[in-house]
């Protein structure tokens, strides 16, 4: 029950993805670009998305998820190299191509063989992540 | 208001619609780069199926609505050492960060979460960046 339930949200996130225009390289790189032809498109895809989120998110107060056991505990708000190291390379490769992880996926049906190296090169670099997470996260490395 | 920006916010509401169902039903945060990266390290364990049912269906919907319309094109640039190159600093800056536009953006502004309001700072700033170097400076992309 809970993988059908995965295969109709992955399926919805897909759907409000190439709908929203999130699939097209050039808008996404038009909203980077803010010295060019800038592309206010993605901020009214990131308002439209969080609104329906954040409403979710005061709901799960006082309440368990309908096909699990209780709701995820929010992250320790704690900042450190992890996140704005990992940030960082994830907005250069993000502006070089306008592609992230959700539409390279959304995509791979209509967009041809870069598309599919793209997601061979991304899976790559999950790959080599967690040992260069390991050195940076010492616990003198807190920023 | 320009079409686009209204196909933006529709489409942006179906993502969080989405984001919202997974939460509410299986109790999880809707992040892709976490969902892909604990299936190719295998570090989702147990977890796999529903995974790989989500990907499925990312795959899957988008693509067969993109035949209905006639087809549908990502304008992805054609020089390969790019995009390896993109792809590489994706996959190891998202799970380095432990979240992407999804988890970071979406799920984690929606409640004001620090860490997901740093995160965007960062991956917007340096996407922006880029984009002024590798576009405006060198003319690469």
């Amino acid at each position: 029950m809970r993988a059908l339930v995965s295969f109709l949200v992955g399926g919805l996130f897909g759907v409000g993805l190439l709908v929203s225009g999130m699939t097209d390289t050039t808008k996404v790189q038009g909203w980077l670009d803010v010295f060019g032809d800038w592309d206010p498109t993605l901020a009214f895809v990131m308002g439209g998305a969080i609104i329906p989120m954040a409403i979710a998110w005061r709901v799960t107060q006082g309440r368990k998820p309908v096909l699990a056991a209780a709701f995820p505990t929010p992250p320790e708000p704690r900042l450190g190299r992890n996140l704005v190291v990992g940030s960082t390379l994830f907005g250069m490769g993000w502006g070089l191509s306008g592609l992230c992880p959700g539409p390279a996926i959304a995509s791979l049906g209509f967009g041809g063989t870069g598309g599919v190296i793209f997601v061979v090169a991304m899976a790559a670099g999950m790959i080599i992540a967690p040992p260069l997470r390991t050195r940076l996260d010492q616990p003198t490395a807190a920023v | 208001m320009p079409t686009e920006w209204l196909m933006g916010l529709a489409g942006g509401g179906l993502i969080g619609t989405a984001a919202a169902i997974y939460l509410l039903v299986n109790g999880k945060v809707m992040g892709a780069s976490g969902i892909i990266g604990g299936l190719v390290d295998g570090s989702a364990q147990n977890e796999w199926g529903e995974r790989a049912a989500f990907l499925a269906g990312l795959l899957i919907a988008p693509a067969l609505l993109a035949v209905m319309m006639g087809g549908a094109q990502t304008f992805l640039t054609e020089n390969w050492a790019v995009i390896i190159a993109s792809g590489l600093l994706v996959g190891v800056g998202t799970r380095l960060a432990n979240g992407c536009t999804s988890g970071h953006g979406v799920c984690g502004i929606s409640r004001l979460s620090l860490r997901g309001i740093v995160a965007t700072v960062f991956y917007i700033g340096a996407g922006g960046l880029t984009v002024v170097v590798f576009k405006h400076m060198l003319g690469v992309i």
